[in-house]
């Protein structure tokens, strides 16, 4: 039962929580002009990594706001958590 | 006080003065209060208590804990009873009832036991073999295996007992109230910690419960004593919390561990007791001191009842005063065995050897034993065993030089019972479950606790301790660290002196040899697993230590195989030619021990099980007789049956009344989302696929809301209140999802624009009027306000006094029929629904309920989310191209909606359908064919999504997604059903006033 670091709550159970999955999945714009595959890409294709996740929640049960959360799928450790218009940061001694 | 023949005369922590009566198979019998039912039976004399599940072989008590593999019994009757219970856990209380499971006609004398006598027929992967091809006939076999395999009974009624769950949070969880855990937790309360001590057993001790101290000492001290004061000093920490009988069972992430209390289950019951309580604690820091299981010894017909774990004999001898059998051999490959000896030979019960697979056996305990006059046979092996219902004598002989086989002559011994150890296996359980690694001790021939992925240690024999003072110390020692790590520096204690004799090298005996080719030696009692059905498996080619599992079902038990796992595994190991770590060790999976479904469920059962949503008006409905039906979590009143009417009957009336009069129903329900700021517009012009920029205030609009893949999501009407305002409604069951929907993308996607969005559906209550009186009615109880046609226009709101509660009333439609939608504050709704009620008498005013509503909808071909859309449905899809805006500029779902897949012709699109037969209903799900064939598989090419009986148009009427269904308008088409084939022409959804008419009168 993973413990989430709300950035506005504080640490709350998961079930709080709603998980909005891979996160900087950049929408594209002037979406007329890019052909099937680019759009498809964006709308289906997700990483599904062993190591760091970039991910997006949701404090559904809570405070409500969206922000990022970077997860070791491995150990299901959250090694980092910022706001929706922040970059990813650094892990150290981690690549993504 | 009656005679319980295998009592011994002293000694024990049973309550002698304390008498208990229960009964088993139907027979009284008396034990002691602190007995378990299995300590119970065995001062009985009763070994024999269930029958194995494949060979329904006589199965007897095998241990003394939650590691029971064979006694299994079914506790209770009627409602209240629980199957699969292991004898050796349940704690005896006066009037207990247990049967055993799993034998026909009765115990003693099973009729299937006769697979037994075909064992040859029934090998490893049996079931995959002989009946899963042709598949067809596993339906046939299935029922019959399932009764002559069956593990005990369901109850036959509703729990009667009551269930609750508690959260808690501790710096602290110790995990077994052995040594290693008592220390650990003295440790850490005494440093300041808040400490949570649980064990499974009904009392705190663990190891030291069975431990005479005849050959040991605590301090100055027996380890009775020692046990004695810590107990007294836990109960004296106003932050240490003790929870006896309360198991461990599931260690999740961020050390998130769940505990299951059995409050009640050793209690003998009142309808409404609280049986069980489950934990869910958050804890800073785990310790687990979770001890050993012994395991057995895999040798030649060694499942006989009277054949025990050598620890568990030894527990029944000294915590429960009670003697597994008056002549005993004990068979080991290790030291801790003899301890067992010295106690029963101490406590009078004959040992007649002690048979060590070791060919060394020079240790402090087997001294003790030769001095205590114990016949110790060292490089000597069982080879098989006798006894029907009891073991009567076992053969024993000595090993070859190699050790991989028997020499010399054949021994019998008789004895009534046997006493093994195969060595400790660290329970690694919860560590495993926590993620952590487990690495393999070759010299103990077992796995241990490795790398922690959590903030977790272990400590004691779960982890690499075999003697009392590493216990101590190393509880000592983590308790210590544990509080430090969450800072807590306060007193620190120091482990005792303990005085105890040491251990030997025990020596790895994977599988006794014997001098009988293919006699049976059982791996896994419970699954009937033997090392031969191991052996096949890998020679079938199974050669991951998973496959093999599920071939064989070793380890799938209700014990999931705690005695008999790494076993399985070395015997694989070895036929496979490879270490025991290279073939790996199945995942140990939550839970530890079975877990009821009434603590997974605590107290949400019956009306706590889900929220119940009712609007203002609901009580209006009751007293009218309305059918409700659950929409979401909400009660919506579906029909208002009159007299004996039929719900045909009802429902054709009220439809009939909507068109011809006036109709009103409770629309309280419908999601309501207030949207402002000064980009509002520009937000909905985004979410919806039409204009919404240019709707003035005041009125409304209808729009679509896709996903980003071009689906369609949901729709309604919104309103616009003011230049920064509006209120958008959604379908009653997709509130909540399409709040947080717009809520995503204005937070993630574009958190530029100024918009804020409140739910307010609770706010309102909302009450639809519909028919041709409908203005009438409205222009009785609204003096105030401006109903004529010209001047209060299909789809535009208006803000007035409605029975003189402040109004807004939109004029819209979902039935095709002038309609006014009143809103007021939620507790203004049942004044105005008796208000409108009241003043409908003169115009015939007829509610109508959800299926009404959905018959009306359906004469006018209005779809429903959900319904006709069912998330791979897009605007085209169901011919509503004229909501789609291309040139207002991006909306989410745009770009998807001219994929090549959602631009195909053969897409499923939305028609009508008219049944050949104007009587006939079609049933809503059923598929459509083009071509019917004599019996399936048939193409499918599409599916009813929607129908009814139209009373308007005096006949049935469906709605359909077919495959290119606007090009065969017309076509005839087919539903088969099982006794008939229902012929259907394919009309335009729009089956009635298709010009819109009635809308504008
Ligand atoms: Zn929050």
């Amino acid at each position: 039962m993973l413990l989430i670091p709300c950035p506005w709550c504080g640490e709350r159970d998961v079930h709080e929580f709603h998980c909005g999955g891979e996160a900087h999945i950049t929408r594209p714009a002037g979406a007329d002009t890019i052909d099937d595959a680019a759009w498809a890409d964006y709308l289906f294709m997700r990483q599904n990594p062993k190591g760091l996740y970039y991910e997006r929640w949701n404090h559904a049960h809570g405070c409500r706001k969206w922000f990022h959360v970077v997860r070791d799928t491995v150990s299901d450790q959250i090694l980092a958590v910022y706001q929706m218009d922040e970059a990813p940061p650094d892990i150290p001694g981690r690549s993504s | 006080m009656r005679r319980q023949r295998f009592r011994l005369p002293d000694g024990g922590r049973v309550d002698r003065a304390a008498e208990v009566a229960f009964s088993f198979n139907g027979r009284r019998y008396f034990g002691h209060k602190g007995d378990t039912l299995a300590s119970a039976l065995l001062a009985n004399g009763v070994h024999l208590v269930g029958r194995s599940f494949k060979y329904h072989r006589p199965r007897g008590i095998f241990g003394s804990g939650s590691e029971e593999p064979n006694a299994l019994v079914q506790l209770g009757a009627g409602p209240r009873t629980d199957p699969n219970m292991r004898a050796t856990t349940v704690e005896l209380f006066e009037g207990l009832r247990a049967t055993s499971q799993n034998c026909w006609p009765s115990l003693r004398f099973d009729l299937r036991g006769i697979n037994d006598r075909f064992s040859a027929l029934l090998p490893a992967g049996f079931y995959y073999k002989t009946f899963m091809r042709p598949a067809r006939l596993w339906m046939f076999y299935e029922k019959h295996i399932r009764k002559a395999a069956g593990l005990g009974r369901a109850p036959d009624g509703c729990d009667p007992d009551r269930y609750e769950q508690t959260h808690a949070h501790c710096d602290v969880l110790v995990i077994g109230a052995g040594p290693a855990g008592l220390a650990a937790a003295q440790a850490a309360g005494a440093a300041g910690a808040r400490v949570i001590l649980a064990d499974e057993q009904a009392e705190l001790g663990g190891s030291l419960l069975s431990e005479p101290g005849r050959h040991i000492q605590v301090g100055d001290g027996t380890p009775a004593d020692w046990l004695g004061a810590t107990l007294a000093g836990l109960a004296g920490m106003d932050e240490v919390t003790l929870l006896p009988r309360t198991t461990a069972f599931g260690y999740y992430a961020d050390n998130f561990v769940g505990l299951l209390e059995r409050v009640g289950d050793h209690l003998p019951g009142d309808d409404g007791m609280l049986r069980q309580r489950l934990w869910k604690v958050r804890a800073k820091q785990v310790i687990l001191a979770t001890g050993a299981i012994e395991r057995s010894l895999v040798f030649a017909e060694n499942d006989r009842p009277g054949i025990m774990l050598a620890g568990a004999a030894r527990t029944y001898v000294n915590r429960y005063g009670v003697a597994p059998g008056s002549r005993t051999v004990v068979f080991t490959n290790n030291d801790s065995a003899y301890a067992a000896a010295l106690d029963m030979a101490a406590a009078g019960v004959g040992v007649e050897a002690v048979v060590d697979l070791r060919n060394q056996v020079e240790g402090d305990w087997p001294r003790l034993a030769r001095e205590a006059g114990i016949p110790v046979m060292q490089g000597h092996t069982i080879t098989g065993t006798r006894g029907r219902h009891r073991v009567s004598a076992v053969s024993v002989m000595r090993l070859n030089d190699a050790g991989d086989g028997v020499a010399g002559d054949v021994r019998q011994l008789k004895c009534d019972s046997v006493a093994m150890s195969g060595g400790w296996s660290p329970a690694v359980h919860l560590f495993s479950q926590a993620r952590g690694a487990l690495t393999f001790d070759e010299q103990e021939g077992t796995f241990r606790p490795g790398e922690a992925m959590q903030a977790v240690r272990s400590v004691g024999a779960c982890d690499d301790a075999a003697r009392l003072a590493d216990c101590l110390s190393a509880g000592v020692e983590a308790g210590r660290s544990a509080a430090l790590d969450v800072g807590c520096d306060g007193a620190q204690i120091a482990a005792p002196a303990v005085g105890e004799p040491a251990l030997g090298p025990m020596q790895p005996a994977w599988r006794a040899p014997s001098d009988r080719k293919g006699v049976r030696m059982f791996v896994d009692f419970q699954n009937d697993v033997t090392a031969k059905d191991l052996d096949l498996a890998v020679r079938e080619g199974y050669h991951s230590i998973e496959h093999v599992k599920r071939y064989t079902t070793t380890g799938m038990g209700t014990d999931q195989g705690k005695t008999g796992n790494v076993n399985a595994l070395a015997i694989v190991a070895q036929q496979l030619g490879a270490e025991i770590p290279a073939v790996g060790v199945t995942t140990f999976r939550a839970p530890y021990t079975p877990v009821t479904f009434g603590a997974i469920t605590g107290s949400h059962v019956r009306g706590l099980f889900d929220p119940v949503r009712r609007t203002p008006m609901h009580d209006w409905h009751v007293e009218q007789g309305a059918k409700f039906e659950d929409v979401g979590q909400w009660k919506r009143a579906w029909y208002y049956p009159r007299g004996e009417e039929t719900m045909r009957q009802a429902v054709d009336r009220e439809v009939k009344a909507a068109r011809d009069g006036v109709g009103i129903l409770d629309y309280s329900t419908l999601g309501k989302i207030d949207i402002r700021g000064p980009d509002a517009a520009e937000f909905l012009n985004r979410v919806y696929t039409n204009g919404w920029k240019k709707l003035g205030v005041g009125r409304c609009r209808y729009g679509v809301m896709l996903r980003d893949d071009g689906m369609v999501m949901d729709d309604g009407v919104t309103t616009r209140l003011g230049e920064n305002h509006f209120l958008m409604t959604t379908t009653t069951g997709n509130a909540a999802s399409v709040l947080s929907w717009l809520e995503e993308w204005l937070q993630t996607e574009w958190p530029d624009l100024k918009v804020y969005c409140t739910s307010v559906t609770e706010q309102y209550a909302t009450v639809s009027i519909c028919g041709p009186k409908a203005r009438d009615l409205l222009a009785g109880l609204a003096p105030d306000m401006t109903l004529d046609p010209q001047n209060f226009r299909h789809m535009s709101m208006q803000e007035g006094t409605v029975a003189g509660i402040a109004a807004r009333v939109l004029r819209v439609s979902f039935t095709g029929e002038v309609g006014f939608e009143i809103n007021v504050p939620s507790r203004y709704g049942r004044a105005l629904w008796d208000a409108l009620i009241a003043e409908g008498e003169l115009h015939g005013i007829t509610p109508y309920g959800t299926e009404a509503m959905h018959v009306l909808r359906a004469e006018k071909g209005f779809f429903i989310a959900g319904q006709e859309s069912d998330g791979t449905v897009t605007p085209l899809d169901l011919g509503m191209d004229w909501i789609v805006n291309w040139t207002k500029g991006d909306f989410i779902g745009r770009r998807s909606l001219s994929r090549s897949d959602t631009v195909r012709d053969d897409r499923k699109q939305l028609v009508g359908l008219f049944t050949s037969d104007p009587e006939t209903v079609l049933d809503e799900g059923t598929q459509i064919v083009a071509t019917v064939k004599d019996k399936p598989p048939m193409d499918m090419i599409g599916h009813v999504t929607s129908s009814y009986y139209s009373p308007n148009l005096g006949r049935s009427i469906a709605m359909a997604m077919i495959q290119g269904g606007r090009g065969r308008k017309g076509e005839t088409l087919y539903a088969p059903m099982p006794d008939k084939v229902i012929e259907v022409t394919v009309t335009d959804p729009i089956f009635f006033d298709p010009d819109g008419q009635r809308l504008n009168g």
